[in-house]
């Protein structure tokens, strides 16, 4: 199950809406092993395409090494889909490496950059397997624990 | 020439879940090679056949010398001295 705050949840509804007809991408972090998706970084798709997402190389290093530094994980990385459902690709289950994180998909193919419900999916995807897990859209992650 | 190589999570389980490992070689390859001697199965992972008869790095993983990219300082054959920093990263990409 993923639980994720409104405010987390609205602001990649936004990015992929804003995106549209490219797919959007990005990730939230949260500190290692919290399970917790507490800071949006959106990403640009470098592939600047409908039907492709990749990560910059060079802000993905950036990315990784301010996680490193924060001693957090891509809790969730995110994607859209701007003509197809929100179900993970061929292509994105063959590249999947992150598989302690949520993959979610926000598919914008009904109203595209304008107002108006999108699906929003997540998955777990490890050695090939897809999984569904529910999703929970919460007004604020409750209290992290104190370790 | 010893050099940190950061490991990615996907493959911690050929490091023994080391986050960071040391190799050694004057060129990406070579620190490869000797990743692959400590570490089985890492190279593949890694690198792949072609162009022609050669090896490349394959095409959704980046791995970075001291910060850049190597696609830009020669892939395979990018210099690498004592005490450079190697990062391995999988491409974040799908469609």
């Amino acid at each position: 199950m993923l639980t994720i705050d409104q405010a987390t949840y609205d602001g990649i509804v936004a990015h992929a809406k804003k995106d549209h007809p490219d797919e959007a991408c990005g990730i939230v972090a949260g500190p290692e092993g919290s399970d917790r998706p507490e800071r949006l970084v959106e990403m640009v798709n470098a592939a600047g395409s409908p039907t492709f997402y990749e990560f910059d190389s060079t802000e993905m290093l950036a990315l990784y090494k301010d996680m490193w530094s924060r001693d957090e994980e891509p809790v969730v990385v995110y994607h859209s889909h701007t003509a197809t459902e929100a179900y993970p690709s061929r292509t994105d289950i063959g590249l999947a490496s992150e598989p302690g994180a949520h993959y979610v998909l926000v598919s914008t193919r009904e109203h595209g950059n304008n107002e108006g419900p999108v699906e929003f999916r997540s998955y777990r995807i490890v050695n090939g397997e897809v999984s569904e897990e529910d999703v929970v859209v919460v007004p604020e992650l409750p209290p992290a624990e104190t370790r | 020439m010893a050099v940190e190589v950061r490991i990615p999570t996907i493959l911690r389980n050929l490091t023994g879940e080391q986050k960071a490992v040391t190799a050694e070689g004057g060129t990406l390859s070579a620190v490869i090679d000797d990743l692959e001697a400590n570490h089985p199965g890492i190279k593949d992972r890694l690198v792949e056949a072609g162009p022609g008869d050669g090896v490349g790095l394959r095409r959704f993983v980046n791995v970075y010398v001291n910060d850049e990219d190597v696609r830009f300082i020669g892939g395979l054959d990018a210099e690498v001295t004592d005490g450079d920093q190697v990062v391995v990263l999988p491409a974040v990409a799908g469609g």
